[in-house]
């Protein structure tokens, strides 16, 4: 296989006020896969998946997307590199004054120039792709429960077809069986629109069932990386405790993992 | 790379065989959708259609439901039509469109008809009447907390009301001073230019005190109020709202209006009566220093022609209505702000709301006070 990392990060460094938050972090993301990107509470999963969307300032290090070098990557670059990721956000940020179809034609209102028609059927093919009916279309996002909302930002986040998604939490507030449905629908989706998708995650459930890989963070660096084989085998003590504490034991059975990662 | 997608049709016998290149993807979806469009009626003697897919190079959902699309249209057509040559990695996506829009779905369409605007006046007519409701409901809410706290006077949030207090009127102090004080220098400098031609200029003093005193000081105070601490109030209730901090408060045990609104409404009610008398001043410092500067009146003579000219039922007269103002502004900026829905708009149009209500209330309010008082000769 080529190494062909979609997204490199090197030396990353991020820091607010007097606390340094990321401290000369690196990580590939391979083209294709899932990459489940673990950490504690306010270890800095979030920062780094919103300085590589470009939400925070980097002290210093390199970022490249797609080989594009977003330091020197100038305005019409970055757009196009922009155009070429989805991102879900943590509380699903939709706009709160359309509805969930506007905010699924969104983007494709302002890049592509094609009909309505075309744009309400894609629309609706995305939301049905998510597991939403046509009927929920004319909804707004306030009359969304939790689950549906995570669901109509992963369609937004989809609706271009990119080539990456990053999910922020995509499985946080959601009851175990919709996790594992939104689990299974993106492992779905990745099969089926051949998607990388970088997702930081607390819930090692959805590490155990769709990640290909699994990063974690401590103290500002990855300190370990691989399957989940290579992270049960770490000697690092936050990753020991992670994957091998009370939590993680009860969910660690390789027969759950067949018969939820279909 | 990509390249632009095409489709190639041609006829063999009784049959249309249409061969696809280039990228099917988003990027070119405008192109694309043409393109289907032109085919999808083409050649409509053909029995059976093939397609053939073998040199497409990038495939996406927007590709995928158009050749979707396509198909569909062949199929209802009675027509035999089937894909050939399709990248294996392509056919799950293809496979998932064969599920969707298969409901006759169809987005709300909003016309423009003559009865529309009668259609708008009527709603928003009715949206007034019904609005009303929940002010006075606010109003009964209010009462009863009143009620609750008077039985029970330690229940009442002290620090909450002087922390609001502090932000209505201390906070407020200079701006609503030098807006008074600017409104009572222009009075007088109209009223002297204008009275000067037929020499009343003393009468001056008279217009600038009463109508300070009655009506402008405790209006301006009252439109400041309005815009200044109305809209924060709703926009601070609502957006509580929006976060279900309100609904903590009540399954807590709390009140709502005990903990958040009557705080905010009895120190509004304590402020505008302190602003308005504040204001007043102001706007009569103003008016006399126009008179010296501009009317050429010596100062004595200004305190003068004021003491004849304002009683002490003129000043009454304004701070009276300023606390039952303070009420309207109060109840209306509440109301609204616990009205706020989930969306920012609704916030943002809530807030609105409140702001044109406030003044609109306060307007009529003057209106109907100047008629009892000057039916009580006030």
């Amino acid at each position: 296989m080529i190494y062909d990392p979609i997204i490199k990060v090197r030396d990353l460094c991020v820091g607010f006020g007097d606390t340094q938050v990321l401290k000369g972090l690196s990580l590939d993301v391979q083209r294709g896969e899932i990459l489940g990107f673990v950490g504690g509470s306010g270890a800095g999963k979030s920062v780094l998946m919103r300085t590589i969307i470009g939400l925070f300032p980097k002290q210093g290090g390199t970022i490249e997307v797609f080989g594009v070098n977003m330091d020197r990557a100038g305005e019409r670059e970055r757009r196009t590199v922009e155009r070429r990721w989805g991102v879900l956000f943590q509380h699903g940020a939709l706009f709160s004054s359309l509805t969930v179809r506007q905010n699924v034609q969104f983007l494709m209102r302002e890049h592509l120039d094609i009909t309505d028609k075309l744009m309400n059927e894609i629309a609706i093919a995305k939301l049905e792709m998510v597991g939403l009916r046509a009927s929920d279309a004319e909804k707004f996002p306030s009359e969304l429960s939790g689950g549906m909302t995570k669901r109509v930002a992963l369609a937004r986040a989809l609706s271009l077809d990119p080539e990456i998604v990053f999910l922020d939490e995509p499985t946080s507030g959601l009851d175990p069986i919709s996790a594992a449905e939104f689990d299974a629908l993106i492992h779905t989706l990745q099969q089926t629109l051949g998607l990388t998708v970088f997702m930081v995650t607390h819930d090692p459930q959805s590490l155990h069932t769709v990640c290909d890989r699994i990063a974690a963070l401590s103290d500002g660096v990855v300190v370990a990386e691989g399957d989940l084989g290579t992270m049960m085998l770490s000697e690092h003590p936050w990753v020991q405790s992670y994957f091998r504490g009370k939590r993680a034991a009860g969910g660690y059975k390789p027969l759950e993992m067949e018969s939820v990662g279909a | 790379m990509t390249s632009a997608p095409e489709l190639e049709s041609s006829v063999k016998g009784d049959r249309l065989e249409l061969s696809a290149r280039g990228a099917w993807t988003a990027h070119y979806a405008d192109a694309l959708e043409m393109l289907v469009e032109r085919h999808a009626s083409g050649s409509a003697n053909a029995a059976a259609v093939s397609i053939d897919m073998s040199h497409v190079n990038a495939f996406d959902t927007f590709g995928a439901w158009l050749l979707e699309r396509l198909m569909r249209g062949f199929r209802q057509a009675g027509r035999n039509a089937d894909i050939v040559g399709l990248n294996e990695n392509y056919a799950p996506l293809l496979r998932e469109m064969s599920d969707v829009n298969q409901s006759d779905y169809a987005p709300p369409v909003k016309r423009w008809h003559w009865t529309t605007p009668l259609d708008l006046l009527g709603r928003n007519a009715e949206a007034f009447f019904i609005g009303l409701a929940p002010f006075v409901n606010m109003l009964g809410a209010v009462g009863t907390a009143i009620g609750r706290v008077a039985v029970r006077p330690t229940t009442f949030r002290l620090t909450s009301m002087v922390n609001q207090f502090d932000r209505v009127c201390w906070q407020a102090i200079p701006i609503v001073l030098l807006i008074t004080f600017l409104i009572g220098c222009i009075i007088a400098q109209q009223g002297f230019f204008h009275f000067r031609q037929f020499g009343a200029d003393t009468y001056v003093v008279d217009m600038v005190g009463i109508l300070v005193m009655r009506e402008i000081g405790v209006l301006i105070v009252a439109i400041m109020v309005a815009g200044r601490s109305g809209s924060s109030f709703t926009a601070e209730l609502g957006s509580m709202k929006m976060r279900e901090e309100v609904d903590a408060l009540r399954t807590m045990g709390f009140d709502p209006v005990e903990v958040l609104i009557l705080p905010r409404l009895v120190a509004l009610v304590i402020a505008v009566p302190v602003l308005t008398f504040l204001g007043s001043i102001a706007a009569l410092l103003g008016g006399g220093l126009v008179a010296i500067t501009y009317g050429g009146m010596s100062p004595e003579i200004f305190i003068e022609r004021l003491r004849d000219a304002i009683s002490m039922s003129s000043f009454k007269v304004g701070l009276i209505k300023a606390p039952f103002m303070a009420l309207a502004i109060g109840l209306v900026a509440c109301t609204e702000g616990l009205r706020v829905k989930g969306s920012a708009e609704s916030l943002g149009l809530k807030t609105t709301d409140s702001v044109v209500k406030a003044i609109f209330m306060v307007i009529v309010m003057d209106g109907l006070f100047a008629i009892f008082f000057a039916s009580i000769g006030m």
